[in-house]
């Protein structure tokens, strides 16, 4: 936790931002994996969420805060690290908050047919990224991953959309686990 | 180089890009990663190299290098040629990574148009130069027209082109950047590797994609289902030149002919230079190894 805007940035941000990119790279690409990155603290936000802001976020990229993550404090600090502007829903690139706040995803881009990279990647912060709830097969997974998640029908329909659909990051701690839109979901 | 502090002191920023246009490459690195086999556009920036050179690749090393990363660069599966040397000189200048010429000490390698012979793991990442990244642009040359064929999956044309080969050569003459299809989705260019790498190219390690001159970036996430374009009658062939390494033996590697004298002698050698040599250290030798030729 953090009060100040001003600090709570990288010591370094070319090293510490690579190694934290890796770590989200790796998650992506291999659904069901926890990695671990670290190196930035925020208001209100896991180490991992701040983390993954700051590596992937700049004046280029609108935010939209959840309720429960759009506190004053955050937008200051976003305000001054990042310098996205913070925007609602239907124009975020990126969106974060916990799982509940974020709904409905159908207000969330999904993309267009011709453009599908033009969707939004939501940052879920959880509580634990263990134990598993879901069965996870798709791109990235040899045979079968598990991944612990707060529902598995969003996801579903979600894949239905492929090509089109969001992708998660979901962040607690110092640990972050991705999930594509390309991963097809089942209960456990 | 460090100062007294220990703090590295270089004129460049770590990977020479800025941090700005590091962002914008990831984002579209997990965009492409997502959507295993679409071209993500991005803001492809001016290097110190010239287009064709591996501009696109040697962005993608530049966003995904860290500072303990070990790099390995081919070129045609040659480490020692000249757009491997220069590009793996440059990231040991501005990112002062270890190099290396071996495929399974590397955790990033950069290619162009090759797959190295030995298994990739999932500690690895393999990034290609891509100079022309849309499969369909000789077929259609209008960017516009291409992208809604993308989104429409319509594909037709390339299965055209693909017959007329058959009905011209009796078979599919494309002998490399062998269009695939990914994840039932997306035909994608592998980039010009030959055909024969195809089949690895479903593998364990990530494979990221840049095309410089053509901005775009695209990825397959590992175990992504890769399927070269075929026929039922006329079923993908990952040929090969029909002959053995001569100076390792290898039956199974992709190979070089070189033209030895002004007779037409000629040999076939690995294209991977790393493989034959870790081959020919192992006591395997070809017909033209110096113990054979003497």
């Amino acid at each position: 936790m953090l009060d100040d805007a001003l600090n709570g940035g990288f010591e370094n941000p070319p090293v510490q931002s690579s190694h934290a990119f890796r770590a989200a790279l790796s998650a992506l690409a291999r659904p069901g994996r926890v990695e671990r990155i670290m190196g930035a603290e925020a208001p209100g936000l896991s180490e991992a969420a701040a983390t993954l802001l700051l590596t992937l976020c700049d004046a280029e990229t609108p935010i939209y805060l959840a309720p429960g993550h759009d506190s004053e404090a955050l937008g200051q600090w976003i305000a001054f690290h990042i310098g996205a502007p913070l925007v609602g829903p239907s124009h975020a690139m990126f969106a974060l908050g916990a799982w509940d706040a974020l709904m409905p995803l159908t207000g969330y881009p999904v993309g267009t047919p011709e453009y599908p990279d033009r969707a939004t990647t939501l940052i879920v912060e959880v509580e634990a990224l263990t134990p598993p709830t879901a069965r996870l097969t798709g791109p990235g997974v040899e045979t079968v991953a598990r991944m612990r998640l707060p529902e598995t029908d969003p996801f579903r329909a979600n894949r239905a959309l492929f090509p089109l659909g969001h992708d998660f990051f979901f962040t607690a701690g110092e640990q972050i686990a991705g999930l594509p839109r390309t991963t097809i979901v089942e209960d456990l | 180089m460090t100062d007294q502090t220990g703090a590295t002191t270089s004129d460049y920023n770590f990977a020479y890009l800025d941090e700005q246009t590091k962002r914008m490459i990831r984002r579209a690195l997990l965009k492409a990663v997502a959507i295993p086999g679409y071209q993500v556009p991005f803001a492809s920036r001016e290097m110190p190299m010239p287009y064709g050179w591996g501009t696109g690749g040697v962005q993608v090393s530049a966003a995904c290098l860290t500072p303990d990363d070990t790099f390995k660069v081919i070129d045609q599966g040659a480490d020692d040629t000249t757009n491997a040397v220069s590009i793996r000189k440059f990231f040991e200048k501005t990112a002062d990574v270890e190099t290396t010429e071996h495929t399974q000490d590397a955790t990033i390698i950069q290619t162009r148009h090759r797959i190295p012979e030995a298994p990739l793991t999932e500690d690895q990442i393999l990034v290609y130069q891509v100079p022309i990244p849309e499969p369909l642009r000789f077929l259609e040359p209008r960017e516009t027209e291409t992208r809604k064929m993308h989104a429409l999956e319509e594909y037709g044309l390339m299965h055209v082109k693909l017959y007329e080969d058959i009905a011209r050569h009796g078979h599919i003459a494309t002998s490399y950047a062998y269009p695939v299809k990914v994840e039932g989705r997306y035909v994608m260019d592998p980039s010009p590797i030959p055909k024969f790498d195809n089949p690895k190219l479903e593998m364990a390690a990530i494979q990221l994609f840049g095309a410089g001159r053509e901005q775009r970036i695209y990825a397959i996430p590992p175990y992504t289902q890769v399927v070269s374009l075929d026929f039922e009658d006329h079923p993908f062939d990952p040929s090969k030149a029909d002959a053995p390494c001569d100076l390792c033996g290898a039956d199974h590697t992709y190979l070089d002919e070189v033209i030895i004298d002004d007779a037409g002698g000629r040999m076939f050698v690995c294209s991977d230079t790393d493989y034959c040599a870790g081959r020919q250290a192992q006591g395997h030798r070809g017909r033209l190894s110096p113990e054979a030729a003497e």
